[in-house]
Formats: C-alpha cells, structure tokens, sequence
C-alpha cells in the first residue's frame, strides 16, 4: 500500500469515502460487546491476584460526521475505552468495527491506515505539547512517517492546518509556552487533523482551558466537524458541553454503559438513577427550575470487587430486592436504551 | 445586620522582574451570619489572592497588601500581630482549599491531625481531645469515625479527605470559612454530596462563607451572592438570582452566554473574543475593554462602581456616570 497522502483540507468527505463505503447507514466506528480487562497483582510476591473489568461488554456505534459524547466519573472505563479505540491496548473480548472492517483482523498495513484514520487530543495542552520543539514541527510530525510529502509540501500542509484552527501564520515558528492554554489546544487540534483522520478522540479537550475560552474552542471542533466531515468521540464530566456537542450520549459507571441515546433525551429526561443524579449534580444554571435531585449516597465501589446484580444498586435510592443480584440488560425505554430494573 | 466580614478597598501587589501587578485592585465586600458569597473569575483574575490577603497568607515577600481593611465581627485583621493572626487562623477564620492531600500532611494519621490543632487553640488533650475529633468526623458524615482516626490521608479517597478537610476547619467553630474551588477535584456525585455538607455545616453554625470557584452552576445552587472578579477588581456584585437574570456588565452578560446549557440546542456558542488580560501589562481604563463587544472610547478611563439595582453594582460606563 503506498503512503497515504491527505487530501487537501474542506475536500468533500464523500469523495475520498465512496469507493469504500457500500451503505450509507453503515456508522463509522462500530463497538460491541467491548470488554477490557486488567489483572491486578498484590501482596508481597504478587501472588493474591484480582482482576479488574475496566470495560465490560460496552457496544456503541458513531456514524460518519456525528459526535458521540461518553460520560461518568473517575475509573468508569471512559479512557480505557478510547485507548481501545485508539488501538493503545488489546480489547480481551468484542470488537472494534472501523467503515464495516473488524480492526482485529487488520493487517500490518490496515492497522497503521486504522491509526491514521483515528487520532486524538488530550486534556492538558501544558503537557501534550513538546515545549523544545516548534509548532511547525509539532504539527507536522505525523507527516513525517505517515505521508508521501517532501519539506516544501509539509510547510504548506502545516500553514493550511494553522488557518484551520485559526492561528496566525507566523505561529509555526514559535514554541509551545508562547502560547496561552487555548491556543495551545489548537495546535493539539492541528497535529490531530494533520492526517485528514476520519475519527477523533476528545478527551476532555476544554476542562483544562479558562471558562472564556472553552466556547470558543468548542465551536472551533464544531465547525471543523462541518466543515470536513469528521466524527468525534467526546469524552468529558462537563455534562452541558457533552448535550451541546454530541448527537449520542453514553453514560458509564464501573465498566458497563447504564443508558445510551439521543444526547437531548437523555440529557433532558434521564431514566437511570444514575444519569438522574449525574445530571442533577451537574449543576445547570437554571434558576427557576430546580434541578430533579436524585440523592447518591456513599462513593463508587471498588471496581477489583464491583457488586453483584446492578452494579449501582448499592448507591441506588430506588434499589428493590432483585436489584442485587440481576444484573439489568440494556432495554428500550422512551426513545433510549437503559440498563434499570425500574423500566 | 452587623456584617460578620466587611472587606474594604483591599489592595496586594505583587513586585516582579516586570514590575508591579495588582493582583487585588480595591476589592470591598461585607457578608453576615449565614450568607455565602461566590466569588467567580478565571484564573489570574484575584480570586484566591483576595482569599489570601483576608487571612494574611499572601506570599511574601514579593507579595504585600499595601491597603484596605478587613474587618471581622469589627476588628480590622491588618492591625493584627503576627501571633494574633494564628489565633484567628486557628479559631475564627477556616480554610478549605481545592486539593486535600495539600491541606494534609501525608506521614501523620487524620486522628494526629485533627488533635493537634484541638490542643493548640482548645486546650484539649487526652482522650478528651480523642472524643472531640470523633465528634468533627462524624459531623462531616464519615462512616465509622473511630477507626478513621488511625487511616492516613492516602488510604481515603478523595471526596473522604476533602470532608477530613472540612472537619478541621469547623473545629473552631469558625465566624467564616474560605472555601476555594473545594470540589473542582471531585467526581459529579460526590461534587453533589460535598456541596450539601457545607450547606448543612454552615445551617449549624452560621458562620459566613466566600465560595471561590468558576463553575457558575454552583454558585446558583450554593450562594446568596455573587462577586465577578476581572483583572483583580469586583466587575459586576449582586444577589445571585437578579446577577443571572439581569447582569449588567458585558464580561458577566458573556460569559454566562457562552456556557452551554442543556435543553438550548445552538448551533454556536457566543464565545469571547481573546484572551485574559496580562496584569503586568494593563493598562488604565477598564481592563474588560479590550474584549468587549460594547466598549466605546470612554472605556479608556477606569470605570467607578455604580448601581444599578439594589445591592447589585457594576463597573461599567454603560451604567450611568
């Protein structure tokens, strides 16, 4: 296969995919029956052993040029899923589908057109940035390997992908710390598209930026998602940015997705306890209509020894004597799916 | 209503290689028994240096309140000495900071830290002063506080340390709590449950309370006022409700429309233009001008404060003068 050479940016996208694609309502990515685990070792010679099921049979697919947002706390299995996707660890069980091809079965030269189609960018701008190299050449790095480009073709790709952004020009020839934190985000965002990918990652991409800033780096993915296609996999605890991007919101907790659906139905009108109390604590600014307060009482559970049944049931306000020990399935409730005894 | 705090005019500078940064520029505010005020900003606006100069731990020496007062139940903190200063750090005034483990010491054990200060300003010792810390770790509602008292602050999770945080600090029990950014390293739900024990320590006690932070959700859920500070001054104060629904400065009007919320699908959000000021390049007029959409060419000269309503101010030359 000869090195991939991107298309010029603001290229329709249906050009470069009609070849290959052989339905229109075949999504992007495709993820079933996800499941991660890590085997934890402890004790003096490592010999008590646990094992920890940071993704547990997690399915979900992201159409071309849609946003699906995921959500939950700390240790839910949001990062371990995109490491999956961004193929930086093995999935123990399920599959990953990319454009209808199950990525396991790639071969050398699929997988390494699979990571070039599926690129990322993290939280902190401050420290995914090198600060001894210059943005021109933090941005063009991916070119370096991953395109059939000579040094003059890599200038012009690079000043093309900083007018993207909306950076100046003469941006390539500065360092990293001559920059604020949400300029800095747009170089993430830069060296990101660098390789025209299909799908990217978004890793908290705004948390780490002043309030004034985030609008305007949120309209920025936005915009690019317009203009050129690309879908997004959002990953944030700011739950209101996550309804305002996303078309699909996916909430996790210890593992496993408790509800999934369209991103206003589920953030107007959550069914599970915990997405009620997730977006209950999530603070909206609305004054006059008191948000649905859903009491959560104690922390999330050691995900070594989750509960048996619902792995919420122990926090759960409404939690009935079955809750503990079925675990409830993914079923169709009001226009989502929910994982509730309770529906 | 006697004011519990009264801050008036407070000034800190802070001396640098490139000169003078007023990092609080003139900032007064009073609140009674029982009242909360939000104090909201980006970073680099004085949020927590104005948090630091009411208690008097700015970093010296390159940091220096050069003015104002800071009156406690009537006693201005400036003319303090340093050893009266520790007594009221002790007693009257608490700290609860973003980060726990930066607030406890990691080689002693919760029960050694909750004592010690009981000794220094309460004079307990003994299993007197044993009961008395069962007591603060019960009050912040941690499971079996008896044995708690023997853990390290590494083997409690962070929303746990935080509430060990929070019963130090309402040993006192304090006339006010600083409260800086307290949940921002908190997961959503227990954001939720920290947020709802202050709210119940603060109904026991009724001490007043400065809630720095910049999620503009919690300060609608948790304070009675607001204060939106901007390049080291109060831009914009008002009770919380009439701030939301009527502010009257341009940098508060933005920056509650670009926050996304739920249920109002847009397809852009009303960003800001560039970026935080430099207060070490700032200059005289309004420091908001340079980003405002409305700035005209008196917004040259520092605007004064002006009301607009009742207990709610602004500085801003649209509004009168």
């Amino acid at each position: 296969m000869a090195p991939h050479t991107p298309p010029p940016l603001g290229a329709p996208r249906q050009s470069r995919d009609a070849p290959r694609s052989s339905g229109a309502a075949r999504p992007l990515l495709e993820v079933a029956n996800l499941t991660k685990h890590f085997v934890v070792r402890s004790g003096a010679l490592g010999w008590s052993s646990g094992v920890v099921r940071a993704v547990d049979s997690v399915s979900f697919a992201i159409p071309a040029g849609a946003t699906l947002g995921l959500v939950g706390e700390s240790g839910c299995g949001k990062t371990t899923t995109s490491k999956l996707i961004l193929a930086l660890e093995t999935p123990t069980a399920g599959s990953i589908r990319f454009e209808g091809r199950d990525v396991a079965t790639l071969g050398r030269e699929g997988k390494r057109a699979y990571r070039r189609s599926v690129q990322a960018v993290f939280q902190d701008p401050y420290a995914s940035l090198d600060p001894r190299m210059r943005v021109a050449t933090i941005v063009a790095e991916p070119l370096v390997i991953n395109a059939d480009l000579d040094a003059a073709g890599r200038r012009r790709r690079v000043a093309e992908l900083l007018d993207l952004v909306g950076l100046p020009e003469r941006a390539a020839t500065l360092y990293p710390h001559e920059f604020s934190g949400g300029q800095r985000q747009r170089i993430a965002i830069a060296r990101a598209l660098a390789l025209s990918p299909k799908l990217v990652v978004l890793d908290e991409p705004v948390s780490a930026l002043d309030v004034s800033i985030r609008a305007q780096i949120l309209n920025l993915l936005m915009d690019l998602q317009q203009r050129l296609g690309v879908s997004y996999l959002f990953i944030a605890h700011d739950l209101a940015a996550v309804a305002h991007t996303s078309r699909t919101i996916a909430v996790m907790y210890l593992g496993k997705i408790v509800e999934i659906g369209d991103a206003d139905t589920v953030a107007l009108t959550p069914k599970h306890p915990y997405t009620r109390a997730l977006f209950a604590a999530a603070l909206p600014i609305d004054l006059d209509r008191p948000p649905d307060e859903v009491a959560v009482a104690g922390e999330v559970p050691s995900p070594l020894a989750p509960p048996g049944g619902c792995r919420f049931h122990p926090r759960c306000p409404f939690a009935m004597p079955h809750c503990a020990t079925d675990e409830p399935a993914l079923r169709p409730e009001s226009g989502r799916l929910v994982a509730c005894h309770l529906y | 209503m006697s004011a519990v705090i009264d801050v008036r005019d407070l000034r800190t500078h802070i001396v640098t290689r490139w000169g003078t940064i007023k990092a609080v520029d003139g900032v007064s505010f009073a609140l009674g028994e029982g009242e909360t005020l939000g104090l909201v900003g980006e970073s680099g606006s004085g949020k927590s240096m104005t948090c630091l100069s009411v208690v008097r731990l700015v970093p010296r020496p390159a940091a220096r309140v050069v003015g104002g007062e800071v009156l406690l139940d009537g006693e201005d903190l400036m003319r303090k000495s340093d050893a009266e200063m520790q007594q009221i750090r002790g007693r009257k005034v608490a700290m609860i900071l973003q980060d726990p483990m930066s607030s406890l010491n990691p080689v002693f054990s919760v029960g050694m830290q909750l004592r010690e200060p009981l000794t220094m300003y309460h004079g307990l010792r003994g299993s007197a002063a044993a009961a008395r810390a069962v007591e603060l770790l019960a009050a912040v509602r941690i499971p079996s506080p008896a044995a708690r008292l023997r853990a390290f602050p590494h083997q409690l999770s962070g929303g746990m340390r935080q509430r060990v945080v929070g019963a130090m600090a309402i040993a006192g029990p304090p006339r006010l709590l600083i409260a800086d950014e307290p949940t921002t390293s908190l997961d959503l739900t227990i954001q939720a449950q920290y947020l709802g024990l202050l709210k119940e320590l603060q109904q026991r006690h009724r001490f007043a309370m400065i809630f720095v932070t910049h999620n503009l959700g919690i300060v609608a859920r948790t304070c009675d006022r607001v204060a939106v500070m901007y390049a080291g001054r109060i831009v914009e104060t008002g009770p919380v409700r009439r701030l939301f629904t009527e502010p009257a400065h341009p940098y508060t009007r933005a920056l509650l429309e670009s926050i996304p919320r739920f249920g109002v699908r847009r397809a852009r959000l009303t960003a800001i233009a560039g970026q935080p000021p430099d207060l070490a390049t700032l200059g005289t007029g309004c420091a908001f001008a340079p980003r405002c959409p409305a700035a005209f060419d008196r917004c040259v000269e520092a605007p004064p404060e002006t009301d607009v309503a009742p207990g709610h101010a602004a500085r801003c030359w649209l509004h009168g003068a």
